[in-house]
């Protein structure tokens, strides 16, 4: 490790005899890094599947998995079922944030907000959420508002509790300066208030994602028809491990896409502290 | 909150004001003070003498302490706080006009901003400038408000003796321009003889001294009457001058023991 990390020196070194100690921390970045475990992953696999190590009945050549990659695309099923999944996760995200967002701000902003919402919301983070899905699916069967439901109540959740403790954290000083500045109520909370909460809901909204994402892979295993979760389950029962494979794929690919994305507006949002960040 | 229109009433006229965070003892006890439109006041005073308080008093910042007594200040009145307390997510033209709401409030805090030195800076963020160029840029925010009454509270306290100079240089000229009542609160005895018409210090939550300064509008450290001064003020606030009383400096022991009392 350390030949492959040591700095490279300029030339003229000849003339520099400065006594250099032994380094100790980890080295110099690599470029890519990440993914270099990632291609060793995947060397692995596709050794293990042309040496014969791996059986095809445990884990599906990495060639096949592309082949039926291919055909679910040509047949239409994996868009289908893409699309199902991501409007689904979309609309449970989306519910949940907005949801998240206004109870943090009532809570956030006013005493008696805070008395009502925060105890019961304290509560609900105590229950995991996929613990209620017996009781969704009696109150709301089986189809998508369950689902949706569901997904929505896994991400207010951090959403609520990250943009509380953005609005609660803001320095008491800001609200002295408005005060001086003789700002209003509405131009307090548009000013100071939001943007200063801004990095709190931003956190909550990349745990919110990874939520979304689990509790979609929940509820689209149980009873689901459609949509990735049940494309996976109806190729678990027939033993085809490479739609599996397929489809383990898809999800990773969307849990990239939609942290990605938060980033992306984290790194717009919130440029007036970017240059302290790196 | 009443305004003054004519030019003998006070800027601001405080009565037997009182102020205690505690029952043991008030950290302002009955302090009457008057400032005229215009003038620069330099509070003094050691810690805990009731500086900051009295100047909250009159920010109106001063809610949930408990107190008696009047105070009346001007309508338009302005903070510059120790900290530049620019909001970190707002560009410092944005900073500069948060909460103005005439039309032309971007063109009032770009010529603020000139006026403070930082013409061409309205779109960095204030983490980008430097500490001294904070406190120009919250000193914008205060001028840009035409405020009658300025209230400072140790701003310049944070930055370098250089920079310190310079903020002076500035203050002065602003001053001299805007023309509003200055209660500049300052731990810097030679600040306060810098800048102000008169000094104040302030000791037991009631004003110990009271004086106006005589130097003229070039003051120098060099001149005998700023050094006389500043013994006397410092003698105010219980300090027998600071370089000489160092231990070991000087033969007479009669003076190292004036100084230890």
């Amino acid at each position: 490790m350390t030949t492959l990390t040591a700095p490279t020196r300029p030339v003229a070194a000849a003339e520099d005899v400065r006594p250099t100690r032994r380094r100790l921390g980890p080295g110099e970045p690599i470029r890519f890094g990440g993914l270099i475990g990632i291609a060793a992953l995947l060397g692995a696999w596709v050794v293990g599947s042309a040496t014969g190590l791996l059986d095809p009945r445990t884990l599906t050549e990495p060639w096949t998995v592309v082949e039926t990659a291919g055909t679910l695309v040509e047949n239409g099923r994996l868009q289908e079922s893409l699309l199902t999944s991501g409007v689904r996760a979309a609309l449970g995200l989306g519910l949940g944030v907005a949801v998240g967002t206004v109870l943090a701000l009532v809570s956030g902003l006013s005493r008696i907000g805070e008395s009502l919402i925060d105890g019961p919301i304290q509560v609900k983070r105590s229950i995991p959420t996929l613990a209620l899905i017996p009781l969704l699916i009696l109150w709301l069967g089986i189809g998508e508002p369950m689902k949706i439901i569901t997904i929505a109540l896994a991400v207010f959740v951090p959403v609520y509790i990250h943009t509380h403790n953005g609005l609660r954290t803001i320095e008491g000083r800001y609200a002295e300066l408005a005060e001086t500045l003789g700002v209003t109520r509405g131009e307090f909370v548009r000013h100071v208030v939001l943007p200063g909460a801004m990095p709190g809901f931003l956190l909550g909204m990349r745990f919110a994602v990874t939520s979304s994402l689990l509790a979609l892979v929940v509820v689209e295993v149980i009873n689901a028809t459609s949509g990735i979760g049940h494309m996976i389950t109806l190729a678990s029962n027939y033993g085809q491990t490479d739609i599996i494979v397929v489809g383990l794929v898809v999800y990773a690919l969307l849990g990239v896409t939609a942290d990605a994305a938060v980033r992306f507006i984290e790194r717009k949002a919130l440029s007036w502290r970017r240059t302290l960040a790196s | 909150m009443a305004s003054y229109a004519g030019e003998l009433s006070p800027a601001v006229r405080v009565r037997s004001l009182h102020r205690s965070f505690n029952e043991a003892g008030g950290v302002l006890n009955g302090l009457d003070l008057d400032i005229a439109p215009g003038e620069f006041v330099a509070l003094l005073g050691r810690s805990g003498s009731g500086k900051s308080t009295l100047l909250r008093a009159l920010a109106g910042l001063d809610r949930g302490v408990a107190g008696t007594g009047r105070i009346e200040v001007p309508d338009k009145v302005s903070v510059v706080f120790q900290d530049s307390r620019l909001l970190p997510w707002k560009r410092v033209l944005d900073n500069v006009t948060l909460g103005l709401r005439s039309d032309d409030a971007a063109q009032r805090g770009t010529q603020a901003l000139a006026e403070v030195g930082l013409a061409g800076r309205e779109r960095a963020w204030p983490h980008e400038l430097s500490g001294g160029e904070q406190q120009r840029a919250s000193l914008a925010r205060s001028l840009v408000r035409d405020p009658q009454l300025l209230l400072a509270d140790e701003p310049f306290g944070a930055l370098d003796a250089l920079t310190r100079i310079r903020m002076h240089t500035l203050l002065r000229r602003l001053c001299e321009v805007h023309q509003p009542a200055v209660l500049l609160v300052t731990h810097d005895v030679d600040e306060a003889i810098v800048l102000a018409d008169r000094v104040i210090v302030l000791d037991g939550g009631v004003v110990r001294h009271d004086a106006h300064i005589d130097l003229g509008t070039r003051r120098s450290q060099a001149d005998p009457a700023f050094a006389r001064l500043r013994a006397l003020l410092l003698a105010e606030l219980g300090v027998e001058d600071d370089h000489d009383a160092a231990p070991g400096r000087h033969a007479d022991p009669r003076l190292d023991e004036r100084a230890a009392s």
